[in-house]
């Protein structure tokens, strides 16, 4: 005799929460969620009493305080009374700048010592993996400090170009290596550099669009047009056709030792030149072995099958292998901008005026606004890096495999 | 059962964030040292010594202070910090008071909670530049670079110098007066500036300090003294109090050397009350009664210490100027101790 029997259908009981395999872990981690709530409360709790026993307050109306310091190195037009809120927005826009021209370099740097470590050379792939381990295993402060005052201890300084035989020459005339930074020529956009821009752009495009022609005639009909020649003439000749007509609307600004300085042109500081190439070459370090990685995780039957159809090895490595390697390298590389944008706030160990010299640094001491500022601080670099990985993430999904 | 543990944890938490401002003596004399916060390293003021120990004319402060509150002027923890840091420091309890010349200002004073108590050194603020360069006044630093110690008043005093005189400059920003040196000498800036007395005692460390001169323009107002937090007056109190002590002894002439032989009973009324065999001023507050004895034989009185860490026969070589007693045209005054 068999029966079947439904297991009784038990309705919820509250003791169901703690006794009940399928409800207690529901239990626990309302418990903990609501410690944690309470934790954060109390934190917050405990620092606005600490304050208060201290005769203090949160208040972000310093903001609109006269700065009353300045700044050496500006973006935009600032003088030392306007306010807080522009003394920081410069150190923020210095960030960007040094964050987006580590970035670049550190890539560049870091996608040629990843090829080049996997090179069959022996002596370039030894170089390579020499420069990874040294830079990468430094910690990144000490190459801020070691390039900043080897510059500072190297180079001359703006005296040493004066007189009638000076000990220092410029480079071309033009360029002024000394200890306080690189002085290089600026460009004067005169009457008509406008229409000569408008040039530059239409060649830009109309490069582009003989690359494409030429790439469709090549799959069309198997004709293979040449690419580089024309590429660089249809970029170069009629911007500098356009420039002779127009008559040399865009001159340069020498610089020029005048007082103290030089003046003119485009002082680019020691402090930035400092800071941005050591972020560049020690996160170059990293980003050098994550393009390694992708490249080792591309399988080898790829190239082989690759090379049996002809291609020769660079053209195998730039449309077969780095291609399929992206997916790999993007998302460790995201992390790795936010690490060099994050790391650009050693700054100040240099003197070079990010937002953490300016609102952290300068502000935050004159005005006493400690925990108002380290907030404002904290709110800048998570929404850079949250910004940094939407972007990454919308080309990571763009280069990942595609599954259909 | 779980809630009770969670808020007996919650208790503990509590008890231990406590703020520790309330009672710094009592946290002084149950620890046995006094935290003392002090510059990161500048000549005169607050530098280690061939030994490795702590000396100069804002550490000497220190030291009466010790002398006075636990009765042994070597029971100092010494806490250097830069111009960025101090604050924090101070008002976060892990100093019991600054000694680190620190210009009193009204902000400090009062947005900030601190309080100064009293003066040791009256300061302004000076520029030093390269002889070689043959400027005579700081007028001519038109379009000058500039090195400058961030976190201090001199920042802001520098803006405002240039921008009334209509002039421009570059400012060099840098956390600490010795990478300000080296920066400085390498001439990645013209011009180094900070008060007078740091000028001084920077240069004092050069190789050849005679390469250097100090412009005669003094651009601000640089009244130096100990800080404690604001809230806790009895602390205040025997900070400034020994400090005046200081001061005193020098107008009594009360030195290290005569204060022992002093302290037997004078015909002085003013000086029995000072070394406490007159009155119970030091019970008053809360110290021993011979806590200015002690105070004064830690390193002798103000014009000692001046003399001995950045008088005219040291390497820093400030004159007294503003810092001479009252008597002697000076601006150091301390009250009556009556």
């Amino acid at each position: 005799m068999t029966s079947v029997t439904e297991p009784p259908r038990e309705s919820f009981r509250l003791s169901m929460l703690l006794n009940d395999k399928r409800y207690r872990f529901y239990t626990f981690q309302f418990v903990a969620l609501l410690l944690l709530i309470v934790f954060m409360a109390y934190l917050g709790w405990n620092l606005v009493r600490n304050l208060a026993i201290l005769g203090q307050d949160i208040s972000f109306e310093f903001l609109g305080t006269p700065a009353g310091y300045d700044i050496n190195q500006s973006l935009i037009p600032y003088e030392n009374q306007d306010p807080h809120l522009r003394a920081s927005f410069v150190g923020v826009l210095n960030t960007l700048l040094v964050a987006f021209l580590g970035c670049v370099t550190a890539t560049i740097f870091g996608v040629l010592a990843g090829v080049l470590r996997l090179s069959k050379n022996w002596l370039v792939a030894k170089l390579m993996a020499v420069y990874v381990e040294i830079f990468r295993n430094v910690p990144v402060l000490i190459w801020i400090l070691i390039i900043f005052f080897v510059m500072t201890a190297a180079l001359p300084p703006p005296s040493a170009f004066r007189g009638d035989d000076p000990s220092s020459t410029m480079l071309f005339d033009a360029i002024a290596l000394t200890n306080r930074g690189v002085y290089v020529p600026k460009p004067i956009w005169g009457a008509g550099s406008g229409a000569l821009a408008a040039v530059f752009l239409a060649s830009i495009a109309g490069a582009i669009y003989y690359r494409r022609y030429a790439t469709r005639l090549l799959y069309a009909t198997g004709r293979l047009l040449p690419m580089v020649w024309p590429t660089l003439a249809i970029l170069i000749l009629p911007t500098l056709a356009a420039y002779a007509l127009l008559g040399g609307p865009v001159t340069l600004e020498y610089p020029e030792l005048r007082g103290f300085n030089f003046q003119d042109g485009i002082q680019i500081r020691g402090s930035l030149i400092a800071l941005w190439f050591a972020l560049a070459i020690y996160t170059g370090a990293f980003i050098a072995e994550n393009v390694r990685a992708g490249i080792l995780s591309v399988s080898h039957g790829q190239t082989e099958a690759a090379a049996a159809l002809g291609l020769r090895p660079r053209r195998v490595m730039s449309l077969v292998v780095l291609p399929q390697a992206l997916r790999v390298v993007i998302p460790p590389v995201i992390s790795q901008y936010l690490n060099l944008t994050k790391n650009s706030s050693l700054a100040i160990a240099v003197g070079y005026m990010d937002v953490t010299g300016t609102l952290g640094g300068i502000t935050l001491n004159q005005t006493g606004r400690a925990i108002e500022s380290v907030l404002l601080l904290m709110l800048f670099y998570l929404l850079i890096s949250l910004s940094i990985s939407a972007v990454m993430n919308l080309y990571n999904n763009a280069v990942k495999l595609k599954e259909r | 059962m779980q809630k009770s543990v969670f808020l007996a944890a919650v208790a503990g938490v509590g008890m231990t964030a406590g703020v520790a401002s309330a009672a710094t003596l009592d946290d002084v004399q149950a620890r046995g040292t006094l935290n003392c916060g002090v510059n990161t390293g500048l000549v005169g003021f607050a530098a280690p010594n061939a030994e490795g120990e702590w000396e100069g004319f804002d550490v000497a402060v220190c030291k009466a202070v010790a002398a006075a509150v636990l009765g042994d002027p070597s029971a100092v923890e010494y806490v250097s910090l830069t111009g960025k840091t101090r604050f924090t420091a101070l008002a976060s309890g892990e100093i019991d008071m600054l000694s680190r010349n620190t210009t009193q200002t009204f902000t400090r004073d009062v947005d900030l909670k601190f309080e100064f108590t009293g003066i040791n050194y009256y300061d302004g603020q000076g520029f030093m530049v390269p002889a070689e360069l043959g400027v005579s006044s700081a007028t001519e630093l038109d379009g000058a670079t500039i090195c400058i110690q961030t976190g201090t008043t001199t920042e802001l005093n520098l803006a405002d110098y240039f921008r009334s005189n209509n002039m421009d400059y570059e400012p060099v920003p840098i956390e600490t007066n010795a990478e300000a040196q080296q920066q400085y000498l390498a001439g990645a800036c013209d011009v180094y500036t900070t008060d007078g007395s740091g000028l001084a005692a920077t240069r004092a460390a050069f190789e050849n300090p005679s390469e250097h001169v100090i412009l005669p323009e003094v651009i601000s107002k640089e009244p130096l003294g100990p800080v404690v937090r604001h809230g806790d007056n009895e602390w205040g109190d025997i900070v400034r109090w020994t400090l005046y002590a200081l001061i005193a002894a020098e107008e009594y002439g009360v030195t290290s050397a005569n204060v022992d032989e002093l302290a037997e009973g004078t015909d002085s009324p003013e000086i029995n009350r000072l070394l406490g065999t007159e009155g119970n001023f030091g019970e008053v507050m809360g110290l021993s009664s011979d806590w200015a004895v002690n105070a004064i034989k830690a390193g002798g009185n103000y014009g000692e210490i001046f003399a001995r860490h950045i008088g005219e026969d040291t390497p820093v070589g400030l004159s007294r100027g503003l810092n001479a007693q009252w008597t002697e045209g000076g601006l150091m005054y301390a009250p009556p101790f009556r």
